[in-house]
């Protein structure tokens, strides 16, 4: 195999290659299709033992069905994740500015502080996260999702934002004071301007990890305020349940993030890969 | 000048005080509300246990004593033993197939990006949707145990979610020794390393606590069972499809990760290798791989502490109240919002809390640390 190969050996090395990708597309791919076809189907066609059929009539009155009953809980999940993407960004990028370009005496430890907000088990916080929403009359209301998803998603926000920042050039801060510019100045004029890319970064992934998220959702929020994710737990929890119904909601709660991740590849594994290699 | 600079500096941390406010509270305040609670009998009695204001009184550390080896709570110490089992078969397979996966597009094959986007899309699911999906295809006469019927052999047998097998079962008194066995071997190994690495004062430090440990295994150990009785806990095999759809997820996310690194390698060094007469194999084996080490590192903190905090997964595919597939993440939750007992959800979270510190703080030291060397 060494210096210089047999082409018939190169030949299937590379068939062998290709068989094994397509073989792992087809287990990613497997579950897909097996919404898509239980979705499709007229319910009564639905078997244990038929479930890999191509349906025989082809039936759209279920994403119809999931569509009114998911209609207010998928405004809720958009109200809720837009909000919080929106007010974690805006915080993280003022924050990535100060412990880029203007840290303070101790700037280190609080961002390290900050931080390590990142990594904690949520359950470590929701008892009293839950007294305090409920004291605040906040319990069931949407926008107490938006505090909570806002307070946790700052560690995130501030490291890729800062992360970001610290490539910007200290000479152009320099310049900018030099003309007489001062802290927001700069910000407003020279730093925000050029923030665009790490600003798609953050929403994609505080849009992605929010309208995901489930613990939150599901301590905090009552029917009126539920997210997607809970609306569908809860349907496909019942016992005895037709399953095109819960394909059909499944497919709804993930078209959101799926058309991100489809529009914003290359953003989207930016935001993945600060959330992990830097961590 | 620098006396603006000096103002800006109280700017800059007022712009900053926000967020450290609501840091301060939300996490480490909670954390500390936490821990408070679980040293209480908040809940015990069923009149205070959802009172604005609970009358509690302070029990010490009695709720992390029932835990571990109190009568009735046998199944929050099977859900530790399935977390264990849950994170080393999903670290092993994310990181297995996420590797392969890396390592075959990093051959450059036609339709790179495809094959890419396509590994990758489950990590922009939510783990409710993918538990809905998956729960559905390991319905035990149908889905997955249909596929071989399509090839014309006979439908699987495993009962998947449903399974109440349970393999590899142990004593829960058998681990207190085994615990102190695998510490003094690994500080064993430290110890030779420090001897290695010429810091003789920490190779002694290490070599004792190494003798101590094997010393309290085997003179007392046998006698100091945590239980008066036998409970045996092991691997339930209701997982097996969990940990399936969890890879399912994440070993798209592992690959993109050990890409990343692929592409921080440089070309020059392949080339050299290449030239120096290495197979493709030993490539991998000798020059790429080790270099990949820092990347399996940081993958395997992030799967570690997902995989410790896994909830909604488990939730969505076999339900919150199944103890045959639960983890210490949903019993906090339903111990504590549907069982009204705080004080002991309270503890659970403390504990949750205690393991992902336990990988995460050592490794944040590290990366600060490389941060400041820099």
């Amino acid at each position: 195999m060494s210096g210089h190969p047999a082409a018939g050996r190169r030949w299937s090395w590379r068939w062998l290659l290709y068989a094994v990708l397509v073989l792992a597309v087809a287990f990613f791919v497997m579950p897909v299709y097996m919404m898509l076809v239980t979705a499709l189907k007229e319910p009564a066609a639905i078997g244990l033992e038929t479930a890999w059929q191509l349906p025989r009539t082809w039936n759209w009155g279920s994403f119809a069905q999931a569509w009114t009953a998911f209609l207010p809980k998928l405004r809720n999940s958009f109200v809720l994740t837009i909000s919080a993407a929106a007010a974690s960004a805006m915080l993280g990028s003022l924050n990535g500015y100060v412990f880029a370009k203007w840290p303070f005496p101790g700037s280190r430890i609080v961002f390290a502080f900050i931080l390590f907000g990142m990594f904690i088990p949520y359950q470590a916080v929701l008892i009293p996260l839950f007294g305090f929403i409920r004291a605040i009359g906040l319990y069931g209301s949407i926008w107490g999702l938006v505090l909570v998803h806002t307070v946790y998603g700052l560690p995130i926000t501030t490291l890729i934002f800062r992360n970001y920042y610290v490539e910007i050039p200290d000479s152009l801060i320099e310049a900018s004071e030099l003309d007489g510019a001062g802290f927001f100045a700069i910000y407003r004029h020279v730093v925000f301007p050029l923030s665009l890319p790490a600003f798609v970064v953050v929403i994609i992934w505080q849009f992605t990890q929010i309208w995901n998220e489930f613990l939150f959702a599901v301590t905090l929020s009552n029917p009126d305020s539920q997210p997607i994710t809970v609306a569908l737990a809860q349907l496909a929890g019942g016992e005895a349940v037709r399953w095109n119904l819960p394909m059909a909601g499944a497919l709804l709660a993930a078209l959101p993030t799926l058309l991100v991740y489809v529009v914003f590849g290359r953003f989207f594994v930016r935001g993945l890969l600060a959330g992990s290699v830097k961590g | 000048m620098t006396t603006r600079r000096r103002a800006s500096r109280l700017t800059s941390f007022l712009v900053v005080l926000p967020s450290l406010l609501l840091v301060g509270i939300f996490v480490y305040g909670f954390i500390g509300r936490t821990i408070l609670s679980s040293l209480t009998d908040w809940g015990q009695d069923p009149s205070q246990a959802l009172a604005v204001s609970p009358v509690t009184r302070f029990v010490g550390l009695d709720n992390y004593r029932q835990l571990f080896t109190g009568l009735i709570d046998g199944r929050f110490r099977q859900d530790l033993v399935s977390t264990v089992f849950f994170t080393v078969f999903f670290l092993a397979g994310c990181l297995g197939v996420g590797l392969l996966l890396a390592i075959l597009i990093d051959q450059k094959p036609r339709g790179e990006a495809i094959f890419r986007a396509v590994y990758l899309f489950p990590f922009a699911l939510s783990f409710v949707v993918t538990g809905t999906i998956w729960r559905w295809l390991l319905q035990p006469s149908g889905g997955v145990n249909r596929l071989p019927t399509l090839v014309g052999l006979p439908p699987g047998e495993f009962a998947w979610l449903t399974s109440r097998e349970q393999v590899w079962r142990f004593d829960w008194n058998d681990l207190p020794v085994a615990l102190a066995v695998l510490l003094g071997l690994a500080l064993a190994l430290l110890a030779v390393a420090e001897l290695r690495a010429r810091r003789r004062g920490r190779a002694v430090g290490a070599a004792v606590g190494a003798a101590a440990a094997l010393a309290w295994a085997a003179l007392f150990g046998r006698s100091w069972a945590p239980l008066p009785f036998t409970e045996l806990h092991g691997f339930n095999l209701a997982f097996i499809g969990i940990i399936v759809a969890a890879v399912w997820q994440m070993a798209g996310y592992t690959m993109a990760l050990y890409l990343a690194g692929l592409s921080g390698i440089p070309e020059e060094l392949r080339e050299a290798a290449t030239v120096e007469g290495a197979t493709s194999w030993q490539l991998y084996t000798r020059v790429i791989l080790p270099l990949l080490a820092p990347i399996t590192l940081s993958a395997m903190i992030v799967l570690g502490h997902i995989s410790l905090k896994i909830f909604d997964l488990v939730f969505a595919m076999a339900g919150p109240d199944n103890a045959y597939t639960d983890v210490p993440a949903l019993l906090m939750y339903i111990t504590t919002f549907r069982g009204n007992q705080f004080a002991k959800g309270a503890a659970i979270g403390t504990i949750l809390l205690v393991l992902v510190a336990l990988i995460v703080i050592p490794y944040l030291r590290s990366q600060l640390r490389r941060e400041v060397d820099r």
